[in-house]
């Protein structure tokens, strides 16, 4: 197949890249651009650890076709933290609540948790837990993660 | 109470920064110049003679590099009971054995290469079913195995999980109330969030690095020796290095056949191999907890004190037998020792099928057993008459008991649990509603300081502090997610009078760390925390040595805080621990500051007859309790209420300590509610999280939990195990809540909707 050409914003900056038209958003990700921070959990868009933010938007990376982000604007985890400010706000707060164990579903929580509160700053703990209801965890039972999503929205 | 500086105290996980930025490194993310991707062919079948292999077209596939069947491979063996091989010849036994592996320069390339290969089978009958594979003339899973004083070919493996106290058949008879059950659990799978994989690679004198999620670093190391052994390679050096661990939960207490393939791949193709797994191999190749039919007697007097527990297990072992067949001895302990109940008996047979071979995973058979248990114990409160609450309380275990496996009793805040437990739920107002709300709670007991499983139970830590004073602390233990790099920093610096910020903790080499025997029985802040104790103490004498000399002071007078040396009869004289430590360094014959120190601790094996001793140090007890809420009309279980009140001995970090519980009783929910591997003619048929029913931040409910600290003398600043007791009484927990909330008692997991909606009708019907 003949490869296409790719452009898009990822994490504030532009990139363009020849990819295979058949690759998912996760693999150019991961393997074209080395950005290991997202991960893949199940490759069928299930469990949430390649969430990236599309426009503000998650979406499943493993199962989204790489060339459907041309001309749109990628957040992957690595472009969350501020050069100089350091950590965002959710990722401190992620720190401090013990919101992270093996932390292999981290990245992909942090960005839902980010999707939702910057289009809601004050959810309810119920909008929180739908908000990251894509995002399987199986080590902390969610609880704290509930809590540190909190924290930050009372913060904000 | 002595004021600590770091123990105690809420401090976040030492990876987590990395983990939130998406640094931390795991096997996924690994890769190494030349690096080829292995692949595996699984058997579709779940018994079949293999009559030939056709490689030829993956060979000549553009890069494939390696193809490897059973017939071409050496004779490596794994495995507890050694009955396992990497690639099988002659016969598959399960629909998960490995038939064929390739090692190509590309993953899309070796998935294609997998695809042509031809394998030839004669289909062979099959036996699912453990209690029909038991029976005398059934199809044989292997034709060799054979057992029982004949030596006749059996299913049933040669493992005597048999325990006697005292005298059932009379208990039996003398007791005024028996109740008689069967209890049924089945396949769960870990489901770590990082699928499994590894990297081997060989050196040019065939040394090998395993790159590896092991949780048991030690242990793999000898195993792989074993197959380099068998694969002709003596002498020869193994060194293992663990990455990022995606989630352990007991599934990376063995070794596994892609492991062994990985090795036999980077061999034959002089490359780094990388095996990594879809989610799809990780619910069918890796090995779940184990299934089990559980039949359960207990008895108690007129007044509710316990008589005896009569146990007959049946597990099916699967195809091939891993650590996981040793489970029956950890299920040992709550039938011998939850609760004071003097007459025990109990028989376990693992049984080969041709169903999936299990594993180890959080609880190690202690979940399965308590399921049966203290389901049972509000049966038989319920017959004598008496609340579960006041039955629990009468028969708790208490300080100071030897049980009738002769497990030692040191602290043990059982009735607090239970009392506390009973407090947060009103039970006196809240319980026997049967309006389809109700309450209900189970107890557990589990191993809490150490288990001595192998001959040593033992861990290894070297501390050295360099001229800055950061400590560095390197030890066997293995943190995959749990927090055990965090607790052994706080411990160590406690020890030290040194923060947190100034220990750096490395484990994960073995060519860098010390000796252990793994993260399994939640020994890990007990055991390395006691061991990082130790080389601390000893580190720090090293350091007041040095220091006395400079300052003036004999040793004994001088202690350290918050980075100071000071006198404890002068204050005026202190000094920075900097300062010391580059004197130490720079001085005319100088010396290091370094220290190791090895703690095994005084606990025994098991007799191997009897199978009593004093397994572990001290015993972690906790009780769960729940609130639930059924539908009448969907089954549903709503559980609308949950508490957790567990004796850690003391929380070395509350934050930490309280994640192993939320994420114990959230594993605990699905065992109990929603997860099961289904099998269906050997085959699992829902490998993937859809049908999978892990529960989801929408499921999980509030969940309360209660530190009661014993401060155990034994362990490391007064703490206990907590990786594993926070799921293993959940189950009853629920299972106690939904018959008082309807009057039915499900004796099967999960509790689904469909098993409750059919007891509600059976009841109906009478």
């Amino acid at each position: 197949m003949d490869k296409q050409i790719l452009t898009f914003t990822l994490n504030g900056e532009p990139v363009q890249l020849e990819i295979e038209p058949h690759l998912t958003l996760l693999q150019v990700l991961r393997e074209e651009l080395e950005l290991p921070g997202t991960k893949e959990g199940c490759g069928m868009g299930e469990c949430g650890a390649c969430t990236v933010l599309l426009d503000g938007k998650t979406v499943n990376s493993c199962i989204f076709p790489a060339l459907e982000v041309e001309g749109k604007s990628v957040m992957t985890i690595e472009g969350v933290a501020d050069a100089k400010r350091g950590l965002h706000p959710i990722q401190k707060a992620f720190v401090e609540h013990g919101a992270v164990q093996c932390g292999f579903c981290t990245p992909g929580m942090v960005l839902s948790a980010k999707a939702l509160l910057d289009e809601n700053p004050k959810p309810t703990e119920e909008e929180i837990r739908n908000g990251i209801a894509g995002n399987l965890c199986r080590c902390t039972g969610y609880l704290q993660i509930i809590e540190a999503i909190k924290a930050v929205s009372n913060q904000l | 109470m002595e004021e600590f500086i770091n123990v105690g105290k809420r401090i976040p996980k030492l990876d987590a920064e990395e983990k939130v930025t998406g640094r931390a490194v795991y096997i996924h993310d690994l890769k190494f110049p030349g690096m080829l991707y292995g692949k595996i062919l699984y058997s579709p079948h779940p018994h079949a003679r293999i009559k030939g292999i056709d490689t030829s077209k993956a060979e000549r596939l553009p890069g494939v590099k390696a193809v490897l069947t059973g017939n071409t491979i050496p004779p490596v063996k794994f495995g507890f009971y050694k009955d396992n091989v990497p690639l099988k010849a002659g016969k598959v036994r399960c629909c998960r054995d490995e038939v064929a592996a390739v090692a190509a320069t590309d993953p899309d390339i070796a998935e294609e290469a997998i695809e042509l290969i031809k394998v030839d089978y004669e289909i062979l009958p099959a036996i699912f079913d453990p209690e029909e594979a038991m029976k005398e003339g059934a199809l044989l899973v292997h034709e060799d195995h054979v057992g029982g004083k004949e030596k006749k070919p059996t299913n049933v493996l040669n493992l005597p999980w048999r325990f006697t106290a005292g005298d059932v058949e009379q208990a039996r008879k003398d007791s005024a109330y028996v109740a008689q059950d069967r209890f049924r659990v089945t396949w769960v799978n870990h489901c770590c969030m990082g699928t499994s994989g590894c990297v081997a690679l060989f050196d040019p004198k065939d040394n090998l690095t395993m790159y590896s999620i092991t949780q048991i670093p030690s242990l793999a190391q000898k195993d792989y020796l074993g197959a380099l052994s068998a694969m002709g390679l003596k002498e020869k050096k193994v060194r293992v290095i663990k990455t990022m661990i995606g989630g352990g939960f007991g599934s990376k207490l063995d070794t596994y056949a892609f492991e062994y393939i990985a090795i036999l791949l980077a061999h034959k193709t002089r490359k780094p191999v990388k095996i990594l797994f879809s989610r799809e191999e990780e619910f069918f190749a890796t090995s779940p907890r184990q299934p089990a039919i559980i039949d359960i007697a207990q008895g108690c007097t007129k007044d509710g004190r316990l008589t005896f527990r009569d146990i007959r297990m049946i597990l099916d072992n699967g195809a091939y037998t891993s650590w996981g067949a040793t489970t029956p001895s950890v299920m040992m302990m709550p039938i011998s020792s939850l609760y004071q109940v003097p007459n025990v008996r109990y028989v376990a047979k693992c049984v080969y099928t041709n169903n999936t071979y299990s594993q180890a995973m959080r609880g190690y058979g202690n979940p399965q057993a308590t399921f049966a248990i203290d389901s049972q114990i509000d049966t038989l409160a319920e017959m004598a008459g008496i609340d579960p609450l006041d039955f629990r309380l009468r028969n708790s275990n208490m300080p100071g008991e030897i049980t009738p496996q002769n497990f030692k009793i040191t602290t043990c805040g059982l009735k607090e649990c239970i009392d506390a437990v009973a407090q947060k739920l009103d039970w006196r107002q809240n319980r026997g509603r049967r309006n389809g709300r109700g309450l209900g709670m189970a107890s557990m007991i589990h191993v809490g300081g150490g288990a001595r499983v192998y001959n040593s139970d033992g861990c290894g830590t070297i501390i050295k502090i360099d001229d800055f004073g950061t400590v560095n602390v390197i030890t066997g233990a293995t943190d995959m997610g749990q927090g055990a790099d965090t607790v052994i920093a706080q411990i160590a610096a406690e020890e030290l009078g040194v923060r947190v910020e100034d220990v750096v903790v490395t484990h994960t080499d073995t060519d860098v760390c010390p000796w252990d025997v793994g993260a399994h029985a939640s020994r890990t802040t007990f055991v390395a925390g006691n061991s990082a104790r130790g080389a601390a103490r000893r580190v720090k004498e090293q350091l007041l040595e040095v220091a006395a000399k400079s300052m003036g002071e004999s040793p004994e007078h001088l202690d350290i805080r918050n980075r100071v040396i000071y006198s404890k009869i002068d204050p005026e004289k202190k000094t920075p621990i900097g300062k010391i430590l580059r004197a130490a360094h720079y001085a005319a014959g100088g010396r290091m500051m370094i220290a190791e120190y090895f703690y095994d601790p005084p606990n025994e094996n098991l007799d191997p007859k009897e199978w009593k001793g004093n397994l572990s140090v001290t015993y972690a007890y906790g009780t769960h309790g729940v609130e639930v809420e059924v539908d009448k009309e969907t089954g549903q279980v709503k559980i609308l209420k949950y508490v957790a009140a567990h004796d850690v001995g003391r929380a070395i970090n509350p934050m930490l300590l309280e994640g192993q519980v939320y994420g114990g009783v959230a594993m605990g929910i699905g065992y109990a509610l929603t997860e099961r591997l289904i099998l269906k003619n050997g085959k699992v048929v829902n490998p993937n999280f859809l049908d999978y029913k892990m529960l989801t931040a929408k499921d999980v409910p509030n969940i309360e939990p209660i530190v009661i600290e014993t401060n155990d003398p034994f362990g490391p600043f007064g703490a206990k195990g907590i990786g594993e007791p926070g799921l293993v009484p959940t189950a009853p927990a629920i299972a106690n809540a939904i018959y008082d909330a309807v009057g039915v008692r499900i004796k099967e997991l999960p509790i689904t909707p469909e098993r409750v909606l059919a007891a509600l009708k059976e009841k109906e019907q009478g």
